[in-house]
């Protein structure tokens, strides 16, 4: 059954329209790249299928079950998990907390607190944190924080994980670092959405790509489909796609 | 034109630069590049004055620096083009652009600066009253470049300039810096892109853990096994 | 915030905690009258700082409706007060105040920052003027009678609502609501999508500190004998908590303790001594404090601490 679908999803922000008819379906296990110019909308797609406002028309289903109506914590519950653009890790919480608050709450079952921190330690050490889990999370560097992120999403237990650019800033070792991470998530049978600028990561790692500008799908494809369409060259890629780094 | 010789800075009480020597010769792009952490950013903080350094001296056109409060140091003629842009995001890019001519040095030629920048920067003539809030990344990005430039600078410190940016507007960016140095403006850049900042650069310095590691031509570096493998993950 | 705790740690401190306990418990059978009026008022301070600083320490937002659910519970007792025996005008009280915070925590909490911070402040005086109207216009009355009570039934009642406060207090911080609640307070739309009920658990947290608010008032009315609406709803019970509890330190459970037990103490000491100038030495000694001890009294004892272990740990 397809995990996540939308159809003709819109959202008007006043009288700007952030996201217009946009349809897309996700399959459980795939690993599906959301790219696009800044103020394409990508964001915006992901606040209401995260649940945090709802479409101003459209309808999005999670497991046959629309969502519309759901408060974040709710579809949290269900299922889907994400991470933030602008990182919001608790800052004066350390790194075990963050990711315990996960296991706590984000699961739809009562979870006693000694599974809880064996949880929140176990995916520390699968994101590489382990030794700075007594950190506050303010004294972490940016792409520890982004680490921490990702951990405290999947302490929910997600279905679908939605990642917010967390390869922002990273250096191109990092970045392969930061996609191995994501291939073991995909591994445990998570569903992954991401966006990104960094092309190295979606053309390797995406099996679909959706492309989005002014709000609008404008192409939808393989990684190879979409390095080679013009459109989407000469809206988003540049000539030095090819160079990918 | 900036010399720095064994600075050593704190983050709080983690020190974040250990005996850092570097220098930036006149309209010249050096380049500094490291992983997430290493110190960069705590590096362009001792610069601008925001961070005081424990040790060391920071000279800037054959004056100390690393005791001058940051608006004196923007006074000198050196600008920082923060990473994530920073601009005034309720205020409109002429506004943001006004805001960098504040100090008195350049403060009377403004009109004139400001025509110069919509020159370099044709895009921006077009978005004068919109809120900057409102642009897209790529438009940001030169408005921070254009607000930089209003102080009319001898030397920028660019942070991280195609962080979050699409890739083709990641091209007319770095377009943008060889620019500035065609005008004689001295680049230091930050940048993790490092494969598209090697090409433009001339020199470039490698920092690792709080430490310079490496340093030479930016063709040299390209060709340096440890560059390719730890940085350009070939 | 993580403590690492030794093992004489855990022994001594509750034996500590059980002979304070069994102190104050045996103080009204050898202490002078004076002493038990005090400690009634530093009793009340305490018990209305521990309570605001269960909901706005964690979260961050600053109410100033404290007098409203303290006033809530007084004006209980000035209803019922001839009607209804002690026990249950206490919790009755306490009630008044939880249902009334359910009520405007329902309407207000989706307000940020100085918003909700004016309209707490604004409730107090809406209750204030209602209250005065329903006075004279509907029931024709001005001011009620509350039966006193002895000054150890005070003493007693004060003394088993601060236990429960404080106990609370801590059972919820070491709890994962408590952590749910501290991290609402640092980005509430990332604890949403991390499952927690936000909107629910910050009116829940307000109702119940407004309740142990509302018991306290409950109590108090009847060392007033004499209740109106002025009285009941003073907003000076609305800033004082805030400034006891900055002044003691937000950070920890025993800085409210230690912010209101000083503060009422000094100033008692400053009133009796300098009945003409203790407002402007007070209101200098908060400006010193809030200057030179940004975290509190707690944060000057736990800098202290650390300095004094910190070498032997050779932390950077």
């Amino acid at each position: 059954m397809v995990l996540l679908e939308g159809e003709k999803v819109t959202k008007f922000f006043g009288g700007l329209a952030a996201v217009t008819r946009v349809d897309f379906s996700v399959e459980p296990g795939e690993v599906i790249g959301l790219i696009g110019p800044n103020g394409a909308g990508k964001t915006t797609l992901f606040n209401l299928i995260s649940a945090t406002f709802p479409p101003t028309s459209g309808i999005i289903r999670l497991k046959g079950q629309k969502t519309s109506h759901l408060k974040p914590h709710q579809l949290c519950r269900r299922g889907v998990s994400r991470t933030f653009q602008n990182v919001k890790v608790f800052a004066n919480v350390s790194a075990l907390e963050n990711v315990v608050l996960g296991a706590y709450f984000g699961t739809s079952g009562q979870v006693a607190s000694g599974q809880a921190y064996d949880e929140a330690s176990g995916l520390l050490d699968f994101v590489g944190l382990s030794d700075v889990k007594d950190t506050p999370a303010k004294d972490l560097t940016l792409s520890s924080q982004k680490r921490l992120e990702v951990a405290r999403a999947l302490a929910t237990k997600p279905d679908l994980l939605l990642l917010d650019e967390i390869m922002v800033g990273l250096t191109p070792v990092e970045v392969s670092g930061a996609m191995d991470l994501i291939r073991s998530i995909r591994d445990r049978g998570v569903t992954v959405v991401m966006i990104e600028h960094i092309m190295k990561a979606i053309m390797n790692l995406c099996g679909r790509i959706i492309v989005l500008h002014h709000g609008v799908k404008i192409a939808e494809g393989t990684p190879k489909e979409i390095a080679s369409s013009e459109t989407v060259m000469k809206v988003y890629l540049g000539d030095r796609a090819h160079a990918v780094y | 034109m900036l010399s720095i010789d064994g600075l050593n800075s704190f983050y709080g009480k983690i020190q974040a630069l250990w005996d850092v020597s570097l220098h930036v010769g006149e309209a010249e792009i050096v380049a500094l590049i490291g992983a997430n952490g290493a110190g960069k950013t705590t590096l362009l903080k001792s610069i601008t004055g925001v961070v005081a350094p424990r040790s060391g001296e920071i000279t800037f056109l054959d004056r100390r620096i690393e005791k001058l409060k940051s608006h004196a140091i923007v006074e000198l003629g050196i600008s920082h083009i923060p990473e994530g842009r920073k601009l005034f995001a309720q205020m409109s890019v002429l506004e943001n652009l006004e805001m960098g001519a504040y100090c008195r040095r350049v403060w009377s030629q403004r009109s004139d600066t400001l025509e110069e920048v919509f020159q370099l920067l044709p895009v921006l003539r077009g978005r004068q009253a919109q809120i900057a809030g409102t642009l897209s990344g790529g438009e940001q990005q030169m408005v921070a470049m254009g607000r930089g430039l209003m102080s009319k600078p001898k030397l920028c410190l660019i942070d991280e300039p195609s962080s979050g940016l699409a890739p083709i507007v990641v091209e007319d960016v770095f377009q943008m810096i060889r620019k500035l140095r065609s005008q004689g403006i001295s680049i230091f850049l930050i940048e993790q892109n490092v494969a598209q900042t090697l090409e433009i650069a001339d020199r470039g310095y490698v920092i690792e853990n709080g430490r310079i590691l490496l340093e030479g031509r930016s063709e040299e570096l390209m060709r340096n096994e440890r560059i390719r493998k730890a940085y350009l993950g070939l | 915030m993580s403590r690492q705790i030794s093992n004489t740690h855990k022994i001594v401190v509750p034996i500590i905690l059980i002979l304070v306990l069994a102190l104050l418990a045996a103080a009204p059978l050898f202490a002078p009258r004076y002493t038990i009026i005090l400690m009634i008022s530093i009793f009340m301070y305490v018990i209305i700082t521990v309570s605001w600083t269960m909901f706005s320490g964690p979260t961050g937002y600053v109410s100033l409706a404290s007098a409203a659910f303290f006033g809530a519970g007084v004006y209980t007792s000035a209803l019922f007060g001839l009607k209804l025996p002690l026990p249950v005008i206490v919790p009755l009280g306490g009630l008044a105040g939880f249902v009334l915070a359910l009520l405007v925590g329902a309407l207000t909490l989706r307000l940020k920052g100085a918003y909700f911070v004016m309209f707490t402040f604004g409730l107090v005086e809406l209750l204030l003027n209602f209250l005065l109207w329903w006075e004279i216009n509907i029931t024709g009355t001005t001011g009620r009678v509350v039966p006193p009570v002895s000054n150890s039934a005070v003493y007693y009642t004060m003394l088993g609502i601060f236990v429960a406060v404080v106990g609370s207090s801590y059972l919820i911080n070491r709890s994962r609501y408590g952590l749910a609640m501290r991290c609402i307070g640092e980005y509430e739309e990332a604890a949403a999508h991390t499952g927690i009920n936000v909107a629910l658990y910050k009116i829940i947290t307000f109702a119940l500190s407004a309740f142990f608010m509302g018991a306290a008032g409950a109590i108090m009315a009847t060392r007033w004998t004499y209740i109106d609406p002025h009285i009941a709803f003073n907003p000076l019970i609305s800033f004082l908590p805030v400034l006891m509890a900055i002044f003691g330190g937000i950070g920890h459970l025993v800085g409210p303790i230690i912010g209101a037990t000083i503060f009422t103490y000094l100033e008692e000491v400053l009133i009796t001594k300098f009945p003409y100038y203790y407002m402007l030495i007070f209101g200098i000694i908060m400006l010193l404090a809030i200057t030179y001890l940004p975290e509190g009294v707690v944060g000057l004892f736990q800098n202290l601490y650390k300095r004094l272990t910190g070498e032997k740990n050779g932390a950077a």
